[in-house]
């Protein structure tokens, strides 16, 4: 991981990304009978991921099925209040880290051209 | 963002939307031919359902959804006495077919919400993309 140049954000990106994917197959399955909604622990992604793991190893270690509040007759765990709201901080969290790899950009390319 | 090959968040969405549409059809139907009638008991329509099933992606963890089958209800139609109906047998019955209208309004609701939905969390995710892309 260039750990160098771009701090974290690399690595957050690639988690980040993986967690929208994971979201969205949770509201994609929200009629889906036995469905088990899924999600990734972040904070432990990112840090099994800073420590060396690749993406697949980070992420797959730190997914864990939700905990509904109320279970549903069909045995489906997606609820889809939480399953939003939780899409919505993710893409917030996801334009963030880009905003900041954005600026770093900034920052390199301006010190390059010698401004 | 994914592999190729594999299957993306756009694929995800697409067969998600499909299968929706598919219970929405299923409802369209159950609507059409309420209280539609029959001369015998096997002829009345018989409400039909879609039965959803996850269909997960191990190269990307991603999970869809697609339909596993299309149930057929097992209600028993509703012998009605109406010796005027065209349609009526020997004893002056006709079958009207079981579908119960409010329950046929909730599922369209709920299909199209989640329809929608889908059609939320895709056009996010392109945004994210296009993004990304722009990213110099």
């Amino acid at each position: 991981m260039s750990e160098g140049l771009f701090g974290l954000h690399g690595a957050a990106l690639e988690i980040r990304s993986q967690r929208l994917g994971l979201l969205s197959s949770n509201i994609a399955n929200a009629a889906t009978p036995g469905y088990k909604a899924r999600d990734i622990d972040f904070a432990a992604a990112l840090d099994a991921r800073l420590n060396g793991a690749d993406e697949d190893r980070a992420v797959s270690s730190a997914t864990r099925y939700r905990v509904p509040v109320m279970s549903s007759l069909d045995g489906n765990t997606v609820e889809i209040g939480t399953e939003q709201a939780a899409f919505a901080e993710n893409a917030v969290a996801y334009t963030a880290t880009l905003s900041f790899l954005r600026g770093r950009v900034e920052t390199v390319t301006r010190a390059i051209r010698g401004e | 963002m994914t592999m190729p090959g594999s299957m993306s968040l756009f694929e995800l969405g697409q067969r998600a939307m499909s299968a929706q549409m598919v219970r929405m059809n299923a409802a369209a139907s159950n609507l059409a031919n309420a209280g539609s009638v029959s001369a015998s008991e096997d002829g009345a329509y018989k409400p039909v359902r879609a039965v959803f099933a996850q269909e997960l992606d191990n190269a990307t963890g991603l999970s869809s959804v697609r339909v596993e089958r299309v149930m057929t209800s097992e209600a028993a139609p509703v012998r009605q006495h109406d010796p005027d109906h065209p349609l009526a047998d020997e004893n002056g019955d006709v079958w009207v077919s079981p579908v119960d209208e409010n329950e046929e309004m909730v599922e369209m609701l709920e299909a199209s919400r989640q329809y929608r939905n889908m059609v939320d969390a895709l056009s996010t995710a392109k945004q994210l993309m296009l993004e990304t892309m722009r990213m110099k």
